[in-house]
C-alpha cells in the first residue's frame, strides 16, 4: 500500500482505474464527471493509454464496447441523463457478456435537471436501466477512498463476471477532497486472460461476440445463463458496513452520499442513548439482504434515509422481514439532507417505538 | 472467334444454395442458363447450365450470384 | 488451375437473404478482398442492425455485433484497442445514414484508420420496405406510400459524397453490385479501401448499390435494370476521395 494523498473522488477514482489496468477510457463531457474526464485526459497517454472523448455518450459506451470486445480493461464515465443515453450500450454489453467499468457521477433530474449531487439514478443503476432482462453490478462509494477501492474492485468483478459494473456516486463524492491510500497498481501481464476476445482469427477459430443469437431458443438459453450468472452475482457478492447494530431497535438505512450524513445523526443520537443502527448498502445490485435476512426480530422499525424521492426504499421493503415498519426520508431534485434533520426523524421514531 | 470457349471451363451451380433469383441467366452472354422444372429443398427453381458446349466460361454468372452457388474452375491446357 | 469459388474467409452457410438481395454480392466482395489481401486472421468484423447484421454467420474472422448505427464507434473502439488489426463494419444505408450518421461522420472526422461499407438499397429492407434517408424522390415505401415527397421528408442522402467532404486523406467511393462490369470495379474499391486502412492511411468508405427486390416489390431481373436507369443517375458512380500514397 501506497502513502497517503488528498485527492478528489473523481481522480481517485480514474487513479484507482488506471492501477487497476484500465488503458481506455471513452466519454463525453458532462458536469459533475468532467473531473474524472479530465483525468483520465491526462494520466493515460503517460501509461500509454487511450483516451478519446467522443461525439455523444451513445458512441462513448459504443467505444467501450468495442475495446471490450478487444479484451481490454476499458472505463467511460458520465452522469444521470448521460448514463440515460448510454443505457443502449450497457445492454448490449450485458446481453454480450463483456465486462466495463462505468462511473455515474449522478446530477438531480429528471431530463437535464441540475449538476446537485442526488441518488436519483438509484432505480436506472440497479434496475437493469435499458431493455431486456439484464442486470449490472452496482457500487455505492461513500468516501474518496471508497471511489478508488470500489473503482479497483468494480474491475476485478466485471472480469470475473463478464459483466457491466456501475459505481453509482454523485458530485459530492466527485468533487470532494479526502485523504486516500491508492492501491498498488497492477502488472498488465497478469490481468486475467480472455479467450473469448476478438483479436483476429489467426490459427484458431473464430470468436463471435453476439448480443443476439440467431434464434428464439438461442435467445432463451442465453437469458437462461445470464440468469444463473445473477443469481451467483447475487449470491456471493452482497456487501454492506453495520453501524452500531448490535443492540439497535431502530436501523437507519441509507447509502453513499447520504450514509455519511446519516451516520453523524446516528451517532449523536447514540450519544443520548438512543438505540438506533445503521446498515450501510457497499453493493446496490446486488442489494445486500443477507444484512437484514438475518435481523433480529426486536427491530421492527427502519428509516431509509436517500437524496430522492424513495427509491432503495422498495430494496428494503422487499428485504425486511415480515411485520417491519418501513419510513422513508429524502427529495429528488438535488435536496440533501442535514444531520439535524435525520436525527430528529430518529428522536421522533424513538419516542413513538412502542406504540409502532 | 465467335462461339468458341475463352477457355477450358468447368461450370458447376450447387441447387440447394440457389434461390431462383436469375442474375446468372440475365447477365449470361450466351444465354446458356436455365432454371429446372423442379424445386430444391427450400422451394426455389435452380439454375443450370442448359448447353455447356456454349459456355465460353466468362464468369459473369458466378461474379453477379448473390448466393455463392456457382462455382468455376479454369483449366488451363496449355 | 484457377478456380471462381467460396473465398477462404467465409463459412460454408447458405446466404441468409431474399433472393436476389445484393447483401451477399457484397459480403462474397470482401470476402474475396480479404482473400486476396491475405488478412483473414489480422480482420475483424462488425455486424450492426438491420438486415447487415446476418452477415457475421458468412465470415471465418472475428466478428462482433453493434447496436444500430453505432457500427464507427463500436470499430473505433477496436481499433484504438488493437491499432495493427483491420477492422471493418458492414452496415445498410439505415444504419449509416439515419439512425448512426453521428457516429459515421464523427469517425470519419477523427480520419479513424477502419473501413466502413454501407450497402445503399435506397429502402428499409430488414423492417420490410419503409422509407430511407437514400430513398429516391418518388419511390415507394410502405411508410410514404404515395412516393417520398421532398416538401415532406426532404432529398436523397449522397454519403460518398459527404464523407470526401468531411474526412481528410479519406478513401470514399460508390459503386454498385447490378452488373458484371460493375461488380468488378466494386471489388477494386473495396480493396482500395482495405488498402488505406492497412497503410494507416485515413477512413476508408464504400457505398454500395444494391437491389432489395423484396423491398423494392419487383423481381430481382428488374431491380438490377431500377439500379441502373434510377440509381446510378441519382448516385453516380466513382471514386470521391482518394489518400495521397494510395
Amino acid at each position: 500500500m501506497g502513502e497517503k494523498l488528498l485527492m478528489t473522488g473523481n481522480e481517485a477514482c480514474g487513479e484507482a482505474a488506471i492501477r487497476a489496468g484500465c488503458r481506455f477510457f471513452f466519454a463525453y463531457p458532462i458536469t459533475p464527471q468532467n473531473e474524472l474526464l479530465e483525468y483520465m485526459a491526462r494520466r493515460l497517454p503517460e501509461v500509454n493509454g487511450v483516451f478519446l472523448q467522443s461525439e455523444s455518450e451513445l458512441a462513448a459506451i459504443s467505444m467501450v464496447y468495442g475495446a471490450s470486445a478487444a479484451g481490454k480493461r476499458v472505463m467511460t464515465a458520465s452522469s444521470a441523463c448521460g448514463i440515460a443515453l448510454m443505457q443502449e450500450g450497457i445492454s448490449y454489453l450485458a446481453a454480450s457478456q463483456l465486462p466495463c467499468v462505468i462511473v455515474d457521477v449522478t446530477r438531480a433530474g429528471p431530463g437535464l435537471g441540475r449538476i446537485a449531487p442526488s441518488q436519483s439514478d438509484y432505480r436506472q443503476a440497479t434496475r437493469g436501466g435499458g431493455d431486456g432482462d439484464y442486470n449490472v453490478i452496482v457500487l455505492g462509494p461513500a468516501s474518496v477512498q471508497e471511489m478508488a477501492d470500489l473503482t479497483f474492485l468494480a474491475f476485478d468483478l466485471a472480469d470475473k463476471y463478464r459483466n457491466p459494473v456501475m459505481i453509482l456516486a454523485d458530485g459530492m463524492l466527485g468533487q470532494m477532497m479526502e485523504p486516500v491510500i491508492l492501491p498498488d497498481p497492477l502488472n498488465l501481464d497478469k490481468l486475467p486472460m480472455k479467450p473469448w476476445a476478438l483479436t483476429g482469427a489467426k490459427n484458431r477459430r473464430r470468436n463471435l461476440i453476439l448480443a443476439a443469437p440467431y434464434t428464439d431458443e438461442e435467445l432463451i438459453a442465453l437469458n437462461e445463463e445470464l440468469n444463473r450468472k445473477y443469481r451467483a452475482i447475487k449470491a456471493r457478492e452482497q456487501l454492506w458496513e453495520n453501524i452500531y447494530m448490535e443492540d439497535a431497535e431502530i436501523v437507519v438505512v441509507a447509502f453513499g452520499t447520504s450514509s455519511r450524513i446519516a451516520t453523524e445523526a446516528v451517532e449523536n443520537a447514540r450519544r443520548e442513548g438512543i438505540k438506533v443502527g445503521m446498515i450501510r448498502p457497499v453493493s446496490l445490485w446486488p442489494f445486500p439482504e443477507k444484512a437484514f435476512k438475518g435481523m433480529d426480530t426486536s427491530v421492527k422499525v427502519y428509516l431509509v434515509v436517500e437524496m430522492n424521492n424513495g427509491q432503495m426504499i422498495e430494496d428494503v421493503l422487499l428485504s425486511v422481514p415480515d411485520k417491519s415498519i418501513v419510513y422513508h426520508v429524502g427529495k429528488g431534485g438535488g435536496w440533501r439532507p442535514t444531520p439535524r434533520l435525520i436525527y430528529e426523524e430518529i428522536i421522533k421514531l424513538w419516542r413513538r417505538r412502542l406504540t409502532i | 472467334m465467335k462461339g468458341k470457349p475463352l477457355k477450358a471451363v468447368k461450370v458447376s451451380f450447387d441447387p440447394e444454395r440457389c434461390k431462383g433469383c436469375g442474375y446468372c441467366s440475365f447477365v449470361c452472354p450466351k444465354h446458356v442458363i436455365g432454371f429446372s422444372e423442379n424445386f430444391n429443398s427450400r422451394g426455389f427453381h435452380y439454375a443450370f447450365l442448359n448447353d455447356p458446349e456454349k459456355c465460353i466460361g466468362c464468369g459473369f454468372c458466378a461474379l453477379m450470384c448473390p448466393d455463392i452457388a456457382i462455382r468455376i474452375e479454369v483449366i488451363n491446357k496449355d | 488451375m484457377k478456380r471462381f469459388t467460396r473465398p477462404r474467409s467465409m463459412t460454408d452457410e447458405m446466404v441468409p437473404y431474399c433472393p436476389g438481395c445484393g447483401h451477399g454480392i457484397a459480403i462474397r466482395l470482401i470476402g474475396e478482398a480479404i482473400d486476396e489481401l491475405g488478412i483473414q486472421g489480422e480482420t475483424i468484423g462488425i455486424a450492426p442492425v438491420g438486415c447487415a447484421v446476418r452477415s457475421w454467420r458468412l465470415y471465418r474472422i472475428d466478428m462482433m455485433q453493434a447496436p444500430h448505427g453505432r457500427g464507427p464507434a463500436v470499430a473505433t473502439g477496436l481499433k484504438r484497442a488493437l491499432p495493427e488489426k483491420i477492422i471493418f463494419s458492414y452496415q445498410g444505408d439505415g444504419d449509416s445514414a439515419a439512425i448512426g450518421l453521428a457516429e459515421l461522420i464523427h469517425a470519419a472526422l477523427r480520419c479513424e484508420k477502419i473501413t466502413v461499407f454501407m450497402v445503399n438499397n435506397a429502402i428499409y429492407g430488414a423492417t420490410g420496405g419503409q422509407m430511407a434517408p437514400t430513398t429516391l424522390i418518388g419511390q415507394y415505401s410502405t411508410s410514404y406510400p404515395e412516393g417520398r415527397d421532398p416538401g415532406l421528408v426532404g432529398y436523397p442522402v449522397k454519403m460518398a459524397e459527404l464523407i470526401a467532404n468531411v474526412s481528410r486523406n479519406s478513401y470514399s467511393a460508390r459503386v454498385a453490385v447490378n452488373n458484371a462490369k460493375n461488380v468488378l470495379s466494386a471489388k477494386k474499391a473495396i480493396v482500395k479501401a482495405f488498402r488505406t486502412q492497412l497503410n494507416k492511411l485515413g477512413f476508408s468508405f464504400v457505398e454500395i448499390l444494391s437491389p432489395c427486390p423484396t423491398g423494392w416489390k419487383m423481381t430481382p431481373v428488374e431491380s438490377l435494370n431500377w439500379i441502373e436507369k434510377e440509381m446510378i443517375p441519382e448516385y453516380p458512380l466513382g471514386e470521391y476521395s482518394t489518400p495521397k500514397n494510395l
